[in-house]
């Protein structure tokens, strides 16, 4: 009887590795390559896998369109919403206007506020001259605005406009009659040589009553215009000594230049002062002024 | 020579580099089994400071990390007889060590048994010059030494300094820095046969791995085996392996003797393979399970079947009594033993004020061999087992690892050998210049 053993009986394979699986064993034991393979590889090619799934556009949008609501749903939180509007410093004729000219849709997210373009959009605005705006807490856009005063009124190309005391234009005028106070300037140009016109007018005092307005001739120099078509030529350089020269002349004990009949008075060269008389006697001083309008040597 | 100073002075210096990296391997090549230990070097520069000419590195806290054994191929008489085999079973050990300890060595210092161990005594002694003994005059002194004539086809595996001599002072284990006129030293020289010293190398070399040091395996476990004391006042390892039984005697902890019989545990399986005409697989169970030294009464009752694949119902039901397998075991393993007692003999052993004899090995492990040796070697023989090492597993602390466990030794605490002094400068220097003119003549 044959045992059953040699059934199970099999050749043993030796044990000994290959020299390839040996050596791949030792590399495998090498502590840099199994770092670089474990470690460094499985990490470049996720994110190589990563990048080419990220690549596909549509993946790109849908990625960008959640990253967009994520974003969205942050800043329309409660906190973040700014509800209304305040606008302090104007009178509420500006008010208006800024509410015009601000088109914005309350509530919205103050992450959407461009605070700095609504602050040059409000000093776009020709009555406003400085403006700060910032979010209150509580959801509040507030603008601080600072008006322009007007200082002037000038008759120019588009009517009577009021300009401060920069010549920056403050709004228009409809009428002379509303702003009485202003003094008047006209001509072209005039509007850049404001501060010049206050000056004159500051200095032309004594004759304040008489002053109609300034008028800039061929945009270079002044022409005071007094009542009875009176005029005083001013020169380009200097304006503010010569109106001084005019007014002393004025003033001057039995001179008062101004009272007589005189149309012109030219200062435009310093030193050779030119007086045009009257052409008639229309506006004879002495006709509605008899006191002032005798020459008293005369 | 020269040439072989200088491979050996090339494993130190990788040994060194291994010793930095802290992991090297420990390669047995035996004629039964290749074990292979992995061993960890943590804290460096922490070991006890050696009787000897200083220590080489004094890195003692080792650890084993891996292990493994395999069963050895190609080796006859610890010598390698079929370099592929070998290799590919070196291979397996390294690989299953490397897999165990999960690092990858490059180093590996390897220990056989065969290559027929010669011993030599040299002696050499010089005059001081300098008013105490530096590391240059013992690197002279022991250049002085008168070399035998070995053999051309002969290496020398160790050259220790067993003894130093200043003036009448003898017995000095490290006489640097002492004053004296004449230093002479006393020197143990092993050679081995070169044949099996290359073909380790190349084996070894084929297995990607460095060599970085050799040692004999009767040395090795000499170290591992015999206990301090034993070591200082003399004692012989009898190392009984597979395919050889390595001699070695310890005097003053130094290797004085070194031998090897060409007889092991693998004669004994034969024999009983004969004997009993069964495998050899079968015989080595029948040795290993049920063998003996010393037959008694109850021996003749006591049956084995030796069991058996061969088919045949009659041939594999056989039994054959235990007093017969001793039988055929006993005459061996005196003969191993007469053979030992011969070198012993020859190596004047008697002299020694030591007698203990330690037996270890595999072949070590057969009851009732303590009996047995006793009646041929004398009283003082008992069985040693290796020391215990930190990491190793239970199943490598068996006496078959006693040339492991001291080569893990050799490598934490290596033994100066000559090699490790350098030489003396005129001897370089004669030596680069001879080189030169050989060079020349070889090329015009």
């Amino acid at each position: 009887m044959r045992p059953l053993a040699f059934l199970h009986r099999r050749a043993r394979p030796d044990p000994a590795p290959s020299r390839l699986s040996y050596r791949l064993h030792r590399l495998w034991l090498t502590p840099r390559f199994r770092l670089g393979v474990r470690v460094i590889l499985p990490c470049v090619l996720t994110c190589l896998a990563g990048l080419h799934y990220l690549s596909q556009p549509q993946v790109a949008e849908a990625v960008l369109a959640y990253a967009a609501d994520v974003r969205r749903q942050i800043e329309e939180r409660p906190e973040f919403m700014v509800k209304l509007m305040a606008i302090d410093g104007g009178t509420e004729e500006l008010s208006q206007d800024l509410r015009e000219v601000l088109p914005i849709d309350f509530p919205v997210s103050s992450f959407d506020l461009d605070l700095e373009e609504i602050r040059q959009a409000v000093e776009q605005l020709d009555v406003v001259e400085s403006a700060q705006v910032r979010i209150r807490p509580g959801g509040v856009l507030q603008v601080d605005v600072t008006e322009r005063t007007p200082a002037v009124v000038w008759r120019g190309p588009q009517g009577l406009e009021l300009l401060d005391a920069t010549g920056r234009r403050v709004a228009p005028l409809v009428s002379r009659g509303t702003e009485p106070d202003l003094p008047l300037i006209l001509g072209t140009g005039a509007d850049a040589a404001v501060p010049e016109a206050l000056e004159l007018m500051a200095i032309s005092g004594p004759i304040a009553g008489r002053v109609r307005g300034i008028v800039r001739i061929g945009e270079r120099r002044w022409d005071l215009v007094l009542d009875r078509d009176q005029r005083i030529l001013l020169p380009e350089q200097a304006p503010v000594p010569a109106l001084e020269r005019v007014i002393a002349l004025d003033q001057a004990p039995r001179l008062d230049l101004l009272s007589r009949r005189i149309s012109v008075v030219d200062m435009r060269l310093a030193e050779r002062p030119t007086v045009r008389l009257a052409p008639d006697n229309s506006y004879f001083l002495g006709d509605t002024d008899p006191q002032n309008g005798t020459l008293p040597n005369e | 020579m020269n040439d072989f100073y200088e491979h050996q002075r090339a494993m130190r210096a990788m040994r060194k580099a291994a010793m930095q990296r802290g992991v090297i391997a420990i390669l047995d090549i035996g004629t039964s089994k290749i074990a292979c230990l992995i061993l960890r070097f943590d804290g460096a520069h922490m070991g006890r400071e050696s009787d000897g000419v200083g220590a080489l590195a004094g890195q003692a806290r080792f650890r084993v990390i891996g292990a493994s054994t395999t069963r050895s191929r190609g080796v006859r008489f610890g010598e390698v007889e079929a370099i592929r085999e070998t290799e590919r079973a070196i291979r397996t050990a390294v690989q299953a060590a490397q897999k165990m300890a999960e690092v990858r060595v490059d180093h590996v210092i390897a220990t056989f048994s065969g290559a027929r161990p010669r011993s030599y005594g040299l002696a050499g002694a010089v005059t001081l010059q300098t008013d105490f003994v530096t590391d240059a005059n013992v690197a002279e002194a022991l250049s002085a030494c008168d070399l035998p004539d070995y053999g051309p086809d002969r290496d020398v595996l160790h050259a220790q300094p067993v003894n130093f001599a200043l003036d009448h002072r003898s017995g000095l284990g490290d006489p640097r820095g002492q004053i004296g006129n004449r230093l002479s030293v006393d020197m143990h020289m092993l050679t081995v046969d070169s044949a099996v010293i290359q073909n380790i190398i190349f084996c070894i070399k084929r297995c990607d791995l460095e060599l970085a040091g050799l040692a004999s395996s009767a040395y090795t476990s000499g170290i591992s085996s015999l206990v301090e004391d034993e070591q200082e006042l003399g004692a012989a390892c009898l190392d009984l392996g597979g395919g050889s039984t390595g001699i070695s005697v310890f005097l003053k902890k130094h290797m004085i003797y070194a031998e090897s019989v060409r007889l092991g545990g693998d004669h004994i399986t034969r024999d009983i393979s004969q004997g009993l005409r069964v495998d050899h697989a079968t015989a080595e169970r029948l040795k290993t399970f049920h063998g003996g030294t010393l037959a008694t009464g109850v021996d003749d009752r006591e049956m084995i079947e030796i069991g058996g694949d061969s088919g045949d119902w009659d041939r594999d039901r056989r039994t054959v009594s235990r007093a017969e397998l001793i039988g055929i075991i006993r005459p061996r393993v005196e003969e191993i033993l007469e053979e030992a007692r011969q070198a012993l003999d020859a190596a004047g052993f008697e002299h020694l004020p030591g007698q203990q004899i330690v037996l270890t090995g595999g072949a070590s492990q057969l009851p009732g061999l303590s009996e047995t040796a006793a009646r041929i070697l004398g009283q003082g023989v008992r069985l040693g087992r290796p020391l215990r090492v930190h990491g190793l597993p239970q199943a490598a602390t068996g006496p078959g690892f006693s040339s492991c466990v001291g080569l893990c030794l050799f490598a934490a605490h290596p033994q100066d050998e000559w090699w490790d002094f350098e030489v003396p400068a005129h001897r370089t220097s004669a030596r680069a210049f001879r080189r030169a003119i050989k060079w020349f003549k070889d090329n015009w």
